[in-house]
């Protein structure tokens, strides 16, 4: 059967055949069981729980502690989640920056990985190891220092635009002094720049992948194509692309999971979850459970349709994924 | 020309990818009469460590200090490494080395169990931490992140163990090893440079976590390094001297670490994508 199990005939042997099968049998699930234990209570209950948690009226941490009765209210939560026309203002503003973000981090990271393959190596191996830098940087720290090149006082950003020429500014602009010029203050202005945060973040990962899949294919049928004279977008498109199909597949639904749940460079660039303006569903979840007075039950509710929302494309994820162990 | 042009997109790609974290750095050893300077320096004319001294000895709340955040997180980092580590290498030899019934089951289980948002797990997590008591203690962060690293830690290692020829485990059997002893004394040392590439992944993970650790510890004592940080840099926006440095201190490891092992993100997440 499998080499364990012959691998251990001798020790076997002083076993009766019935009580060898049995053991063998039993081994692979009781390997199995602590890693299945932690994701059934730490992963899979959890899920459950939020389901649950999101048909009652939970006010309270004593609720939470069993001090007190939770009152059952059926699906009052999600009818006062979705008559609530600043949900819409959320759902919508989610929708729009993973798309953003999808569509940005992966022109940007489809062009670099296409660069770096045509660099030659130094030049390569140099940039690579900057684009990884951008990548391994924690979203915490990363987020910290671009609130910092944007400081209203004494950030670079504020510097630059100081330094334009004030007709210029002016006109453009209507403003030429930029100090204590708040950058995070309009939602527009915010959402452009965690969007510049989260790109910087995540492009790296795609130009890595791509260049792993240009690296996988053979490069003759570009050659050739641009030796029949077909330009570099129609190379891309007409060859590259179709070849690298599956893994494009991939990093889109993995990106789009990612950005539709961006919460640490939201919460550190707006400095907690006061400004409502620029919620995202995750951040709208977490506070509306724990900003006081906390209600665990309307974040929970929120959370389920975060679920349901990233669960579409976790399906589409998992069959591709499925389909190539398949073929391979 | 065009070799120019190249070069050209690819210094700028470069600037724009590695110029945070330089100014990151760059900003932590100026004094600050230099970062707060009308015209900023690109480079730290008088360079200095006095930040670097400000946070290792100061106080940033009464009576803890930057190296006691810096250990609740190494705590938490390395407990949920060796759980999560032993944990994942019994799973992964299960699927790499037996043929059982639900094998495909807990393959598929493991990938759909790491695209749940983890985001929406906060407040029913919340809920049993209350419920177990461990609420406002680290082994409550602990027991979350092994749940987090676990799917992942798994799917990675049993590339690993596979890859260890079962030749090598029928000849220690054949000289008589006991399971056990083949286990020990063959399959762990051919797989520990992939344990330790997995384990730098879960310490990753445990280390940059924030919203959790915001959530259930609440005593300043017991804060993780991200919490610190928040907390820190939300209370004086003005010291960014400190800031920085401190945010140097926080990416170090993570970067020298992921450096060694990034080769082996792209192949976990894309696997089977592109067939080589």
């Amino acid at each position: 059967m499998t080499t364990l199990t012959e691998a251990t005939g001798e020790a076997a042997a002083r076993e009766t055949p019935a009580r060898r099968r049995r053991r063998v049998d039993r081994l692979p699930y009781l390997l199995l069981l602590p890693c299945l234990a932690i994701i059934g209570v730490l992963l899979l209950w959890p899920l459950g729980q939020v389901v649950m948690m999101s048909f009652y009226k939970l006010d309270s941490v004593r609720q939470l502690r069993g001090d007190r009765e939770w009152p059952w209210v059926g699906l009052a939560n999600y009818a006062q989640i979705l008559g609530d026309p600043f949900f819409r203002t959320v759902l919508r503003n989610t929708v729009l920056f993973a798309v953003a973000n999808v569509v940005l981090t992966m022109i940007l990271g489809t062009l670099v990985g296409l660069l770096l393959n045509r660099l030659g190596k130094k030049m390569a191996t140099f940039v690579a190891s900057c684009v990884m830098l951008a990548w391994a940087t924690p979203a915490l720290t990363g987020t910290i220092v671009w609130k910092w090149i944007f400081d209203d006082t004494s950030g670079l950003v504020t510097w630059l635009f100081n330094k334009l020429p004030d007709g210029l500014s002016t006109a453009l602009f209507g403003r030429s002094d930029w100090t204590g010029y708040g950058w995070f203050n309009d939602p527009l202005l915010f959402f452009g720049i965690l969007t510049l945060v989260v790109v910087w973040h995540s492009f790296p990962f795609i130009a890595v992948s791509v260049l792993a899949g240009l690296k996988s294919v053979p490069s003759e049928l570009q050659e050739a194509a641009r030796v029949d004279g077909a330009g570099p977008w129609r190379v891309f498109w007409s060859v590259t692309f179709p070849m690298l199909r599956p893994v494009f597949g991939i990093l889109v639904v993995l990106s789009t999971i990612w950005d539709f749940k961006v919460f640490t460079q939201q919460f550190v660039l707006a400095g907690g979850t006061q400004d409502r303006s620029t919620f995202m569903l995750s951040i709208y979840s977490y506070a509306e459970a724990f900003s006081p007075p906390p209600k665990y039950g309307l974040g929970s509710a929120i959370a389920v349709i975060l679920t349901l929302i990233l669960l579409v494309v976790t399906g589409v994820y998992v069959r591709m994924v499925l389909r190539q162990e398949d073929e391979s | 020309m065009k070799k120019i042009a190249l070069n050209g997109a690819g210094l700028l790609v470069a600037l724009f990818a590695a110029f945070p974290v330089y100014w990151m750095v760059a900003t932590s050893l100026k004094p600050n009469k230099e970062i707060f300077s009308a015209t900023p320096r690109p480079v730290p004319a008088e360079p200095t460590l006095e930040h670097y001294r400000e946070i290792l000895t100061g106080n940033l709340i009464p009576g803890v200090t930057f190296t006691d955040f810096f250990l609740n997180s190494a705590l938490v980092a390395v407990a949920t490494v060796l759980l999560s580590g032993l944990v994942a290498l019994l799973a992964a030899t299960a699927v790499a080395r037996f043929r059982f019934k639900l094998r495909t089951t807990f393959l598929i289980l493991l990938l759909v169990v790491q695209m749940i948002p983890l985001e929406a797990l906060v407040i029913p997590l919340f809920l049993m931490i209350q419920r177990l008591g461990l609420y406002n203690t680290l082994p409550s962060l602990i027991l979350t992140y092994l749940g987090f690293s676990l799917p992942f830690a798994v799917w990675m290692l049993r590339g690993f163990v596979a890859a260890v020829p079962k030749e090598l485990e029928e000849a220690a059997a054949i000289d008589g090893a006991s399971r056990a002893q083949t286990f020990r004394k063959v399959l762990f040392p051919l797989v520990a440079p992939g344990l330790v590439a997995t384990s730098i992944f879960s310490f990753i993970t445990a280390w940059n976590e924030l919203i959790f650790a915001l959530t259930f510890v609440n005593d300043q004592h017991k804060y993780t390094l991200p919490v610190a940080m928040t907390f820190f840099f939300g209370r004086d926006d003005t010291a960014w001297g400190s800031v920085m440095a401190a945010s140097t201190l926080f990416t170090l490891p993570v970067v020298v670490f992921f450096l060694l092992v990034q080769r082996r993100m792209v192949s976990g997440l894309v696997a089977g994508a592109v067939k080589g």
